[in-house]
């Protein structure tokens, strides 16, 4: 059985089917239809809800989330507040402002868009509201009809008024007046739940438990954020017998400095990385920011990004760049390896049954060393890469001393350019040892047309990448080189 | 008898909300709580069954068995049906034959239904649809336009329209300049899916719930499929969670096979589709194919032009004749001719029967003048703007190709104001210098002009009709024939009647289209949704008021022209009377308090033998000034601002036309840049939902973003309160976004250079157009 909040109600839901999702548990069972289905893939955001989720020290933090991809198991021991608790007017402030700034107009993506902006609302408090984090709330919430310049001011305007809720307002608790005695009942520890044609779902607290379950049960699937996962489940309409969830495991969220390594834990979300990783590695952030939305940053995690093993996946490929070093646990123990070299083939690992990913530890920065990373997609917002260069360099008195270069999008696997590393080693940084490293990239790489763009783009972008990092690296230049730079 | 206060402004003392006044969405608080409900949100009737179709995966094949038995054996299949089960009419083409409802025999794309699963779950369904064994025998597939066009393939006949003599005046012009562009499609990605709800009536007829732009029309083929004359059948739009043209014909496939479901099983049957399936089974924008051959003499203006525009259509006429029609119609935009030739072309191609999006053709045939604008300019050395101006329609310049003469010339001085207000020129030269210094970054800009002809081109849809009803507290009610997609049609025919009865505006409440309210109604299409409506409900109410003068004038032994309708209450002579008691006693006195409307379009017709008439009542007319940045090295961009000003007439209701000036615009950019449909050489759509296909986000909305209704130009045709259409035309406005960006990359060449440039515009064409520039000075340099 799990236990949660649904706008302030509890709700104990038993016999729980691992390939329930959150969306379809509100609209079919609780018949609760304000929140939409637009797209079950997480990419349109009608389906957009807010969890909260006490952390270790008690405190409750809300996001915004997918309810199409996010599954109902997820949800023991947090609270999940919907549009419906907003339905008594005079309403919110952000319902208020999406009014009188016209900010709806078909009105379908509107109830994502009202729950991802009193997500950003309720963390108001102690912030300087501006037009980027606004944007950022927004990036997972497709809009057909606006446009979304009133969505843009409506933002804008509810974010500098205040919400007073009565405290029987079903949403009270996002303004952290009134935490939920009854959410602090709930039972912590593991959480296991199946139904009578067998279908079983698993969500331990301990690694211990995951490494018994995962011994016990190696055909079993490990489920984090299910950003990827649930997508088998509503794009594929796969049952998926069993699931191990590792959203409860402590001991995989963690995310801190050991000695010249920062250790990030598997289950850790990107929202809760992305500071911490940013802080030593600047360039993380503004790629961050556009892997997925916020609601996909809310739930997608590290240990999914890499164990997913896709070619495209924005994660390894800096971090192959950093010579990172993965982490593996399992009924046989824990072992280490380079990133680079748990990809074998597309969507191979070098998992072994039974293992899961349990961390990655990610050098500090050493003298001299420079990180670049670049994403090229359609979209700026919310798209997958096409191309993903990612580049540490090393330079001593102009010349290179070290370099790695790993690129996405190049290959079946993340993978490293290792005739243009070769280049440039050694050669004074500068555009004719560019070129000759971007010569080299055709031998290194054959990559593949597919919907994304061509192969021929994918070489020329790859290669011209190198040079924006070039001129990326002159400290004389203080013109933007990139589009995004440019205001 | 009196006379209506008919295109009078607002009196200064009045009630709230009138035409002329923003007012919030009918259902604003609705949406915003959501409380609005969609079709998959309405209470499950008991016995629900859910449906979902199995689908050919053969572009183009003649299907040799189909093996249903695991489809049927799935748990919680309850019926299963083909073409054999179909009583009625298989054919649901909806102006053209060529759509059959389940594939019969033959297979003409990949996702084409050929037969339909009844079950106790959407999943059940869906996933039992699945698992068909179906052989086909594969037969020749042709896929793109130029396919289509090397083997004359239509699905229907060429036209072409002429004015003078095309062919001497290009031979004979100063300079001449030939160009092609492909222009892409696009997924109309309305955020709610098709869907529909059908129930079984008492009378062996069903109740349609659709999600639809037309539901006369799927009122009309559900009744033909079940063999059931329509009164058997009544349909009911409430609100459709986006439609863009794509719920125009698109919805009625899904409500036929509901209904014969519902047939089968006599329960009660819904039917959404999947994004994905919605993606692979529904009808997009026609991709086009053209071409232009311009000759012009040394100031830029245009002597003759033959213009070529063939579009995609998809294995079935659809609307794809008047689709084709609209994109000649609209080959030269804003701009005179001379001397021309227009020649469409309408491809069959072994792919989904495209079908009516936004523009309706029209923004596809205006891209080839727009890029001939842009090749002009580049070649005589002259800024694009200049091209534009000069070559507008103007007095004694005015009429089109097609023999309609442009009465209303608003664009020149709408063009020179935003020019000013934008600070085009001053813009222009800091962009020079900056590109002239910047490495890698390039700034362009554009300011293109819309012209956008409106009414229906088949006459007969330019009809509608309306019902007003008053109950005895003085509430109203207003139904009328159009529907509701966001467009915020319904307030501003609610704004229209409480304008003619000069009450506040929460006194009227729209109800859902109904067929059984008001009957043969067109489309919610063309932008005419207020043209045609509004015109309606101001014919019933005027018969209301007719009635309620005539009363007032006997009751109150007063003259009729004493008797004014204002702020509530009915002025009758000396003395004023509440609108509430003044309703109550016209009740008591048996007035009549409801009557129905109707509005024909006049003056338009259009001979398609001679390719000439006025098919346009008249021009909606705007202009968008953009400014972009473009990465030379990757392709990447930004668009940094847009100005516009847009022609609504009188506006009915500002904020909600600005709404849709906003939006369209946004939209139009999305179908130019990031919006990028693939398919696979076998006809098979590879990009099935928003991971793959990227319709703008909020990032993508300008940053600086300046937007304003050009004051002061009432429609000169007696339209509803003298205002202009506003739907589709700001989608074109997109244009200039896509003009811009051509503009960044030709400054690689100091703007001798006019980079070809395909539409989507993405990252890797627009590096395309910069690389071909760069090849074009690296040209240079050898011949120098």
């Amino acid at each position: 059985m799990i236990e949660f909040l649904l706008n302030g109600q509890m709700e104990k839901v038993d016999q729980v089917d691992p390939n329930l999702s959150i969306l379809e548990w509100l609209r079919t069972k609780m018949r609760l239809t304000g929140t939409k289905e637009g797209c079950a893939s997480g990419d349109c955001g009608a389906c957009t809800v807010i969890t909260g989720t006490p952390d270790r020290d008690g405190n409750i933090q809300y996001e915004a989330i997918n309810s199409c991809i996010s599954l109902l198991g997820s949800l023991h021991g947090k609270e999940l507040i919907t549009v419906d608790a907003f339905q008594q007017e005079p309403g919110h402030p952000v319902q208020r402002a999406m009014m009188e700034k016209y900010g709806a107009q078909c009105g379908f993506c509107t109830p994502g868009i009202v729950m991802s902006l009193i997500a950003l609302h309720a963390h108001k408090e102690g912030m300087d509201p501006n037009d980027h984090q606004l944007l950022e709330a927004l990036s997972g919430n497709l809009c057909r009809c606006t446009g979304y310049r009133p969505i843009i001011d409506a933002g804008r305007q509810a974010l500098v008024q205040e919400w007073t809720p009565e405290p029987s307002h079903p949403a009270a608790s996002l303004c952290g007046t009134s935490a939920n005695p009854e959410l602090a009942g709930i039972p912590g520890g593991s959480v296991s739940s199946g139904t009578t044609d067998g279908l079983r779902y698993d969500a331990p607290a301990t690694l211990a438990e995951l490494r018994e379950l995962r011994r016990n049960f190696p055909e079993s699937r490990l489920v984090a954020g299910s950003t990827d996962l649930a997508l088998e489940i509503t794009q594929q309409l796969k049952t998926l017998p069993h699931l191990i969830s590792v959203e409860r495991v402590d001991e995989l969220k963690g995310c801190a400095q050991e000695g010249d390594e920062l250790v990030i834990g598997a289950a850790a979300t990107y929202q809760q990385f992305r500071g911490p990783l940013s802080k030593l590695w600047p360039a993380f952030d503004p790629m961050v920011e556009r892997l997925g939305s916020l609601q996909i940053r809310n739930r997608g995690t590290l240990g999914g990004n890499i164990a997913n093993a896709s070619p495209i996946g924005d994660m390894p490929p800096p971090l192959i760049a950093l010579g990172a070093t993965l982490v593996l646990d399992g009924p046989e123990g824990e072992r280490r390896l380079p990133l680079e070299d748990f990809f074998h083939g597309y969507k191979q690992t070098d998992l072994k049954a039974g293992e899961f990913v349990h961390s990655v530890r990610v050098p500090v920065p050493a003298a001299n060393e420079q990180l670049y990373i670049y994403k090229i997609s359609k979209r700026l917002d919310d798209d997958i890469s096409a191309v993903l260069g990612a580049f540490r360099l090393t330079v001593d008195n102009g010349v290179v001393a070290d370099c790695r270069l790993a690129f996405g999008g190049m290959a079946a696997t993340p993978a490293r350019a290792h005739k243009a590393e070769a280049a440039l080693k050694g050669q004074p940084w500068n555009e004719a040892s560019v070129a000759a490293a971007i010569t080299a990239l055709a031998s290194d790489f054959s990559p593949l047309t597919d919907v994304r763009a061509s192969a021929a783009y994918r070489l020329q972008v790859a290669g011209n990448l190198l040079r924006r990092a070039l001129l990326a690296s002159d400290a004389n230049t203080s013109e933007p080189l990139m589009v995004t730079d440019y205001a | 008898m009196r006379k209506l206060p008919l295109n009078t402004p607002t009196p200064a003392h009045s009630a709230r909300g009138l035409a002329g006044h923003s007012a919030h969405h009918d259902s604003a608080w609705k949406h915003v709580s959501g409380q609005a409900r969609y079709i998959d949100d309405l209470p499950m009737p008991e016995a629900l069954l859910h449906a979902a179709v199995g689908h050919s995966e053969q572009a183009h094949a003649r299907i040799l068995s189909m093996d249903l038995e695991a489809v049927r054996a799935c748990p919680g299949v309850v019926a299963v049906i083909t073409a054999k089960e179909v009583p009625g009419h298989l054919d649901i083409g909806p102006v053209f034959p060529g759509d059959p409802v389940l594939a019969d025999n033959i297979v003409e794309h990949i996702g084409q239904p050929i037969f339909a699963v009844a079950a106790t779950s959407h999943e059940a369904a869906r996933k039992a649809a699945r698992l068909a064994k179906v052989e086909y025998e594969p037969l020749d597939a042709v896929v793109t336009v130029e396919q289509a066009l090397e083997k004359q393939l239509f699905v229907r006949p060429s036209h072409t329209q002429q004015r003078g003599e095309p062919d001497k005046a290009l031979a004979e012009a100063p300079n001449r300049l030939k160009g092609e562009q492909h222009v892409g499609g696009q997924e109309h990605f309305y955020l709610e899916g098709q869907a529909c709800l059908v129930e079984p009536t008492e009378d062996g007829g069903m109740f349609v719930h659709t999600s639809s732009q037309h539901p006369s029309e799927v009122q009309k083929l559900v009744a033909e499929v079940l063999g059931l004359p329509i009164h058997e059948v009544q349909a009911e739009v409430r609100r459709m969670g986006g439609g863009f043209g794509g719920k125009e014909t698109q919805a009625a496939p899904l409500a036929c096979v509901a209904a014969l479901l519902a047939h089968a099983t006599r329960r009660p049957v819904r039917y959404r589709l999947s994004r994905a399936d919605d993606m692979v089974q529904t009808g997009k924008r026609h991709d086009f194919y053209n071409t232009y051959d311009i000759g012009f003499d040394d100031d830029g203006l245009i002597r003759g032009a033959d213009l070529m525009v063939a579009g995609r259509c998809g294995y079935s006429p659809d609307l794809s004749d008047a689709i084709v029609d609209r994109a000649m119609f609209h080959a030269d935009n804003a701009y005179y001719l001379d001397q021309a030739r227009v020649v469409g072309h309408r491809c069959k191609t072994h792919t989904v029967s495209n079908t009516a999006f936004r523009g309706f053709g029209g923004p596809q045939g205006m891209m080839i003048i727009e890029q001939a604008m842009d090749d002009i300019a580049r070649h005589l050395g002259r800024d694009p703007l200049d091209i534009r101006k000069l070559n507008l329609y103007r007095p004694g310049r005015d009429t089109t190709h097609y023999g309609q003469t442009v009465e209303q010339h608003v664009l020149a001085e709408l063009m020179e104001t935003l020019e000013t207000s934008s600070d085009y020129r001053q813009r222009r030269a800091e962009i020079t210098a900056y590109n002239r210094t910047s490495p890698v970054l390039k700034r362009g800009l554009a300011l293109t002009p819309v012209k956008f002809g409106i009414s229906f081109t088949a006459k007969h849809l330019n009809q509608a009709g309306a019902l007003v009803h008053i109950y005895t507290d003085g509430s109203i009610v207003v139904n009328h024939g159009g529907t509701e997609m966001g467009q915020g049609l319904y307030i501003k025919v609610a704004q229209v009647v409480a304008s003619a009865f000069q009450v506040d505006l929460e006194r009227v409440k729209v109800s859902a289209t109904r067929t059984d309210k008001v009957s043969n109604t067109s489309p919610t299409a063309a932008s005419s949704g207020s043209d045609l409506n509004g015109m309606a409900a101001l014919d019933a109410c005027e018969k209301i008021l007719d009635g309620l003068v005539d009363f007032a004038s006997k009751h109150w032994a007063t003259p009729a022209e004493d008797i004014t309708f204002s702020d509530n209450q009915v002025i009758i002579g000396g003395l004023a009377v509440p609108w509430e008691t003044f309703i109550q006693t016209a009740y008591m006195n048996r007035i009549p308090l409801w009557s129905s409307g109707f509005y024909a379009t006049p003056k338009i017709h259009y001979d398609p033998e001679t390719g000439t008439g006025r098919p346009f009542l008249y021009y909606a007319n705007g202009a968008a000034c953009s400014e972009v940045v473009v990465d030379t090295l990757t392709g990447e961009y930004r668009v940094m601002r847009t100005d516009i000003l847009h022609d609504v007439g009188r506006s009915l209701n500002p904020e909600i036309d600005i709404g849709q000036i906003e939006g369209g615009f946004v939209q139009g950019m999305g179908w130019l840049t990031t919006e990028e449909l693939v398919y696979s050489d076998e006809g098979r759509l590879l990009t099935t939902g928003p991971a793959t296909y990227k319709i703008p986000a909020v990032s993508d909305c300008p940053p600086d973003l300046r937007v304003a209704l050009l004051p002061q130009s009432p429609n000169r045709e007696a339209t509803v309160f003298h205002s202009k259409a506003v739907g589709e035309p700001p989608l074109m406005l997109g244009i200039a976004v896509w003009s811009a960006l051509r503009d960044a990359v030709a400054s690689l060449t100091d703007y001798r250079f006019s980079p070809p440039l395909d539409t989507p515009a993405t990252p890797e064409r627009v590096l395309g157009a910069v690389t071909a520039g760069q090849h074009w000075l690296a040209q240079q340099k050898e011949t120098a």
